[in-house]
């Protein structure tokens, strides 16, 4: 199982249940990710596709399922699954950073207590990463005084700085003001040409299309449809995806 | 009237009959120094063992839940001098804690049991505060401290509980307002706090109303101030809040 080095996560037969089993969130789904690649989820609200991104690093609990992270399955009681997180990175809609810290101390407090890095080295990828995204005259300041462009892109290098293997992506420019959006899918445009694999639930079709290696549309817990860029927007074939890009594009 | 045969003997100068407070004024600083004590002392010993309690309800384990909203419910559920006179007599019929005074008024074999009970009960009410100050930080604090590979406990330790007592801190100085004057009780087993100190007056000098009188305007000028000065700061914090 699972043992194609190229695949870095492989998703099998998921299920999720709300109320036993009145609602289906996820409803036997399976896909996979590769390394290097983009994949981007797309999809009606309430499809639950942030529930499939979610399940990825057991934010939410399968009903039933597996899924293969390295070739190890997540889903397995006996898995020590903080060990596993520290290799997928997440970024929220809502950014989530932490209040009461600065944005530096947000970005290496992760790396520091897991003992990954001493305190030194943390600071100074840290302020390479801040370099990186232009934000180094924040690294003294509250998440408060930030605006939510720059949240997101502070938020999306605190994932970085754990020096993932995969980044999830869940809605990150959804709760952005329009004119922020560009400059964290400018972040993430990057972060796809260095060669890093991404999931990431989105609404943005333009980024979808440009940047994704290969683009899922999920509706009613199913994965309905997957194909390249090109298949899902310029020859989409199920309907429910037909109806969808009618209203979004 | 007939009724004002029911008032024989009381006037309105019988209330402001303040003539003892010159010979026993020192009783009433030692008594509000007593109470204060009391309120204060319980208050920070009930924190820790609250922390503990709120933790335990919050836990997915039904069993450590269950011993923790059984504390809770029983402390919170039964009359503070009914906790007092079981553990005074009960817990501390079988510690015997030496007769020492310090500070010149405080009898430690009586101030310790006191302020055991007052923690218990206070450690109750607390966790509640403590749970409710918890379960106030978003989700999301705790999914992105995960997310990053923290455990459950670090999170809670490094992200979570920061951002609670930051919250919880104006409700625990009202707490420590409510032990002011909660801790009254204490007289009915000897403790010489602040009511005390009045029924001392009273029985001595044959004053029977106007000491009771001088404990609530100390009562009031002890805790009134609190309390507005506690609703200050709230206003303030809420005010930096903004994210």
């Amino acid at each position: 199982m699972a043992t194609n080095t190229d695949v870095l996560i492989r998703v099998e037969d998921l299920l999720k249940e709300y109320n036993d089993g009145a609602v289906k969130a996820l409803n036997h789904c399976n896909m996979e990710v590769k390394r290097g690649e983009v994949v981007a989820i797309i999809g009606p609200s309430g499809s639950g596709k942030s529930t499939m991104l979610r399940s990825l690093n057991l934010l939410e609990t399968p009903t039933s399922g597996h899924i293969y992270f390295d070739g190890v399955d997540l889903n397995d009681k006996a898995v020590d699954i903080n060990r596993h997180r520290q290799k997928m990175g997440m970024v929220f809609q809502h950014f989530n950073l932490f209040p009461h810290l600065t944005v530096k101390k947000n970005i290496t407090l992760a790396p520091v207590q897991l003992k990954l890095k001493t305190q030194a080295e943390a600071d100074k990828k840290a302020e390479e990463l801040l370099e990186r995204v232009g934000l180094s005259d924040k690294a003294k300041e509250y998440p408060s005084m930030l605006s939510g462009g720059q949240k997101q892109r502070i938020a999306i290098i605190r994932a970085l700085a754990m020096e993932p293997e995969v980044m999830l992506f869940d809605e990150p420019t959804s709760a952005l003001d329009p004119e922020m959006v560009g400059e964290v899918l400018d972040v993430m445009k990057e972060l796809a040409r260095a060669g890093m694999t991404m999931v990431v639930v989105t609404h943005e079709m333009g980024f979808a299309r440009e940047v994704g290696d290969r683009v899922l549309f999920m509706a009613d817990g199913n994965i309905l449809e997957e194909g390249t860029p090109a298949e899902i927007f310029d020859h989409p074939k199920n309907p429910r995806l037909i109806d969808f890009l009618g209203k979004v594009l | 009237m007939w009724f004002s045969e029911l008032f024989k003997g009381m006037s309105p100068a019988s209330f402001f009959n303040f003539s003892f407070l010159p010979k026993y004024g020192n009783f009433f600083l030692q008594g509000l120094g007593y109470t204060l004590l009391l309120a204060i002392v319980s208050v920070l010993l009930a924190v820790l063992p609250a922390l503990m309690l709120a933790i335990m309800r919050l836990s997915k384990n039904k069993v450590v839940k269950g011993i923790a909203g059984a504390y809770i419910a029983a402390f919170r559920s039964t009359p503070l001098l009914v906790q007092l006179s079981i553990i005074y007599f009960g817990l501390f019929g079988a510690i015997t804690i030496p007769r020492i005074t310090i500070l010149g008024f405080l009898d430690i074999s009586r101030f310790i049991p006191g302020v055991v009970a007052l923690a218990l009960n206070s450690s109750a009410y607390v966790a509640e505060i403590f749970r409710a100050g918890i379960l106030a930080v978003d989700i999301g604090q705790t999914e992105a401290a995960r997310s990053l590979g923290l455990n459950g406990f670090q999170s809670m330790r490094l992200i979570v509980l920061p951002q609670a007592i930051k919250n919880v801190l104006p409700a625990l100085a009202n707490e420590i307002v409510t032990m002011v004057k909660e801790s009254s009780i204490c007289m009915t087993l000897g403790m010489s706090e602040l009511m005390f100190a009045a029924k001392n007056v009273a029985t001595t000098t044959y004053i029977s109303i106007a000491p009771y009188v001088v404990a609530a305007i100390i009562y009031f000028c002890i805790n009134y101030p609190a309390s507005k000065a506690i609703e200050a700061i709230e206003r303030r914090m809420r005010r930096g809040d903004k994210h």
